[in-house]
């Protein structure tokens, strides 16, 4: 029978994770970091928002970009649903609309890493989320 | 919703949205009385008796951002389906709980889903918030409290990529044990 994962298990998790993270890293603030919201109301949700945040979080990981993956609630732009939030740092927050898992790999590839602005972006003219 | 993980997904927001702290989320399996139960429970800001009424209608939302609030009412139009019910107690500053009541049986039973990916996101999307599931089968109860997680991890932020990959095994894996639907 296949070994159960259990709390134990964390620790070594724990080790293996600080172990592996620089000093850099750790005194990385969240403003440093690129910075992404997933729409997560009913519209995105149904949309496929769960699998875009998904393979976010497993493909930035993946590819050593830190960064932070959260949900937000929804924009308003139910009709491009998924629709996702990017905030490189120490820019302008830019929302991607209809967002699966070959668009994230570009948004990835092109704007985070090189800044290259993609089809799909939703022109809006808000601060972000909450300030709207 | 494809299956009901995405609905959990989806209400559990709603708690989030009430300025929950702590969120509890309890399935209970019981084929012998051919019921599958899912309830909610949060200490959010709670609502009065008329917005307990409107919240299931579905051109009723709290949301500025657009006109019409499906999660609730597309929850209580699955549960009926397969002739179970969903209710709702709140009280303002207490908190509210929303219990789902479906068919064990039935065919229109939506598939439980992705419940550890669910919970996972949730879970690191709001570190401040304190989350615990349960989940009863014939075959036994499963609880995962991230107030145990965070003892654990210390100062290592629950939102670290790898703890979101291990929070997911750890709940699949041992949902396969207790033989969860």
């Amino acid at each position: 029978m296949s070994k159960i994962t259990s709390l134990a298990d964390l620790k070594s998790i724990k080790a293996f994770v600080e172990a592996k993270m620089s000093l850099r890293e750790r005194s990385e603030t969240p403003e440093s970091m690129v910075q992404i919201r997933v729409a997560m109301a009913t519209c995105g949700i149904a949309s496929g928002a769960k699998i875009v945040m998904d393979y976010l979080i497993t493909e930035l990981d993946k590819r050593n970009i830190p960064a932070i993956v959260t949900q937000t609630g929804c924009m308003g732009y139910c009709y491009a649903e998924p629709t996702i939030e990017v905030t490189r740092p120490g820019h302008q927050p830019l929302v991607f609309g209809y967002v699966d898992a070959k668009k994230a790999d570009q948004i990835i590839e092109k704007y985070i890493k090189n800044g290259e602005l993609l089809d799909g972006i939703i022109p809006v003219n808000y601060e972000n989320i909450e300030g709207k | 919703m494809k299956d009901l993980a995405l609905h959990i997904l989806d209400i559990l927001q709603n708690s989030v949205t009430a300025g929950a702290t702590l969120v509890k989320l309890q399935i209970e399996e019981i084929p012998s009385k051919d019921e599958y139960l899912v309830k909610l429970i949060d200490n959010g800001k709670g609502m009065d008796a008329e917005m307990v009424q409107q919240v299931t209608d579905p051109f009723f939302t709290t949301r500025t951002t657009r006109k019409v609030g499906l999660g609730l009412p597309l929850l209580k139009q699955n549960a009926e389906r397969t002739g179970g019910n969903m209710a709702i107690k709140s009280e303002p500053g207490k908190g509210t709980e929303v219990d789902v009541k479906f068919v064990y049986s039935h065919i229109d039973r939506l598939p439980t889903g992705d419940i550890s990916g669910t919970l996972a996101l949730t879970v690191s999307s709001y570190p401040a918030i304190d989350f615990i599931y349960s989940h009863t089968t014939p075959e036994g109860t499963f609880i995962f409290d991230t107030i145990e997680i965070k003892e654990t991890l210390g100062d290592l932020p629950i939102n670290n990529p790898q703890v979101i990959a291990f929070m997911k095994d750890l709940i699949s894996d041992n949902l396969k044990e207790i033989k969860a639907s």
